[in-house]
């Protein structure tokens, strides 16, 4: 890129984000005319930008949550002086993998109103970001095959419901009318008892979430960065080796791409986040482990809603094309390696037909994995950590994806302020010294 | 597939055995301090490279040992040998999900 060129970008990062919003153009069935029958091409969607020596913000991690923080920072507190690092391209982590399931019915009353508040944001994206996400909210359902299982839905559902979130126990007869392909006899090995049942779940096109946040960051001005690995960060200060650690604060990030000063490190890199925390001498009560999921060749539509089955280790749901996704538990030993098992895929392939004999004939099309970053009790470890400046937006699990709007909002709310947003307090790195955690095991572990 | 060296059975299937996690070892009870406590119940090293970890081998010998793996390549090291001391069952983590 030649020295005009830089000097450009740096000149129009500076305009007002209303001018620079007005320069991309909007995407619209109008914009889709016009510039089919001009046979025009589109621009490029986002910059491609020099890395500067110094931000306000770095931002580690070009997923969902890092795309959405970098936005809500310019969005809603005019921080644009910010740098998306990612050592892939945006979208390559979890992102660009989960199986774009969201919904709002979860156990405790912190979660609850956290991932509604996220719903809600949802709601109005396309919108708000100007690009069709897609959102189909089609409804989900969670199976229950056991007393057990019954009970903790009449919970949930309890819960739900005294927080204004539509969510009820239903039985045997209305599951088969609203998902009249699932074997609701009572003959099954595991028969179906009861669901509970949450129509405003849906699913949305992931992909196209992260483009949108990257899109609108763009706009006001947020430098990405895409195969810039950061490989150290840099403090003083700190009890530990190089003055890191408790006590520490934060002066910037080494990366592949040269060294970059800043006084705001935020840690939005899902699987790779123990490592990305041990860079600045911080523990994390975090495990990576892969989550799998597969794909059917495309059928007619049959399937209306989610479905999730906690005891056989299922969801499953059907994309707008046709093609059935499935999903299951993370594997079960930590792992860096995002290798499908074919223990996977048989385990999978027995679940579905106990839930649905009438896919028999349906063929896998493909298998995957991505790294999710596990926490003892299901809920993740967001804000301030022991090293000033240094903040942490981890511990997405198998359910980040329907988070990333409130969480972006929420951690740009926490840098703006410099004060802990009441929404993600319950989900302080502190809460493991405090011995308070957030149990949502019974609602997050297999219905992501 | 990972195929877990017991020592006692010898290579099986990962699926025939239970994960127990990062090998650590328990402080004692009676002196540890919060913060000691803590650390051992919940924080982990996580590393992308050679860690030391404890299975148990629930569909074979039932017994607990502590092998060190590869978590990028899958390999392991050094497999313990019949007869060699096995490591105390270390802090149990149960992250695979299940049950609802
Ligand atoms: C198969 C599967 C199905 C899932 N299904 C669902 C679902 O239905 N609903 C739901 O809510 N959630 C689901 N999830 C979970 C969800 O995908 C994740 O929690 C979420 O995407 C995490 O987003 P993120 O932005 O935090 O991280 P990611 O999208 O993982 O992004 C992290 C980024 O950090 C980058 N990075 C790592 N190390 C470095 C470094 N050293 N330097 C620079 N960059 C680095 C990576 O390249 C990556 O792009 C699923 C996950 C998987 C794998
Ligand atoms: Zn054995």
């Amino acid at each position: 890129m030649t020295k005009q060129v830089i000097e450009l970008s740096e000149k129009s990062a500076k305009l007002s984000p209303v001018f620079r919003r007005n320069q991309a153009p909007r995407y619209s069935a109008a914009a889709l005319l016009w510039r089919g029958v001009r046979n025009d091409s589109w621009p490029r969607v986002w910059r491609e930008p020099q890395l500067k020596k110094s931000y306000d913000a770095v931002v580690v991690g070009g997923g969902v949550h890092g795309l959405a923080t970098a936005y809500y920072l310019a969005a809603n507190h005019g921080i644009t002086d910010v740098a998306v690092l990612d050592k892939a391209y945006l979208g390559s982590g979890g992102s660009g993998r989960n199986t774009a399931i969201v919904r709002s019915n979860y156990l405790t009353p912190e979660g609850v109103a956290f991932y509604d508040r996220s719903l809600d944001l949802y709601n109005t994206m396309s919108a708000d970001l100007n690009l069709n996400v897609m959102f189909s909210e089609r409804g989900h359902l969670t199976l229950a095959h056991t007393d057990s299982a019954v009970r903790t839905m009449r919970w949930r559902a309890e819960v739900n419901k005294l927080q204004g979130i539509d969510s009820t126990v239903i039985g045997p007869d209305e599951i088969s009318k609203i998902a009249p392909s699932l074997d609701t006899s009572p003959n099954t090995r595991y028969p179906i008892l009861a669901a509970l049942y949450h129509p405003p779940g849906g699913t949305i096109r992931h992909d196209a979430v992260v483009w949108a946040y990257a899109r609108a960051a763009d706009a006001y001005g947020v430098d990405m960065h895409q195969k810039t690995e950061v490989q150290d960060i840099v403090c003083e200060g700190g009890d530990g080796p190089d003055g890191k650690g408790p006590g520490a604060k934060v002066t910037g990030v080494r990366t592949s791409k040269g060294d970059v000063s800043a006084p705001v490190v935020i840690n939005c890199t899902a699987g790779w986040a123990s490592l990305i925390a041990a860079m600045a001498g911080i523990q994390l009560p975090i495990t990576t482990h892969p989550l799998q999921a597969a794909v059917t060749e495309p059928v007619k539509v049959f399937l209306p809603t989610v479905v999730v089955s906690g005891s056989l280790h299922v969801y499953v749901s059907q994309t707008d094309r046709g093609e059935l996704v499935f999903g299951a538990s993370v594997d079960p030993f930590a792992t860096y390696d995002m290798r499908g098992t074919l223990d996977f895929t048989e385990e999978l392939a027995g679940h579905v037909l106990e839930l649905m004999p009438a896919v028999s004939q349906m063929r896998l099309q493909r298998q995957w994995a991505g790294l999710c970053d596990i926490t003892p009790d299901y809920s993740p470890v967001m804000g301030f950590t022991p090293v000033e400046g240094f903040l942490c937006d981890v511990g997405w699990g198998t359910y980040g994806f329907k988070a990333g709007p409130v969480s972006g909002e929420q951690m740009a709310k926490c840098v703006a302020d410099g004060a802990t947003p009441d929404l993600i307090s319950p989900f302080a790195l502190s809460r493991f010294n405090d011995g308070v955690l957030v149990g949502e095991k019974g609602a997050a572990a297999v219905g992501h | 597939m990972l195929l877990v060296p017991c020592p006692h059975c010898g290579p099986r299937n990962s699926a025939d055995m239970s994960y127990q996690g990062e090998a650590s070892s328990r402080p004692d009870p009676s002196s540890a301090t919060p913060a000691q406590w803590r650390d051992y119940l919940y924080m982990e090293h996580n590393p992308a490279g050679w860690l030391k970890e404890n299975w148990y081998c629930s569909s074979g010998c039932r017994r607990f040992f502590s092998v060190e793996r590869h978590t990028v390549t899958s390999e392991f090291r050094e497999p313990p040998l019949p007869g060699s001391k096995t490591a105390e069952p270390g802090a149990g983590t149960d992250r695979q999900g299940g049950g609802s």
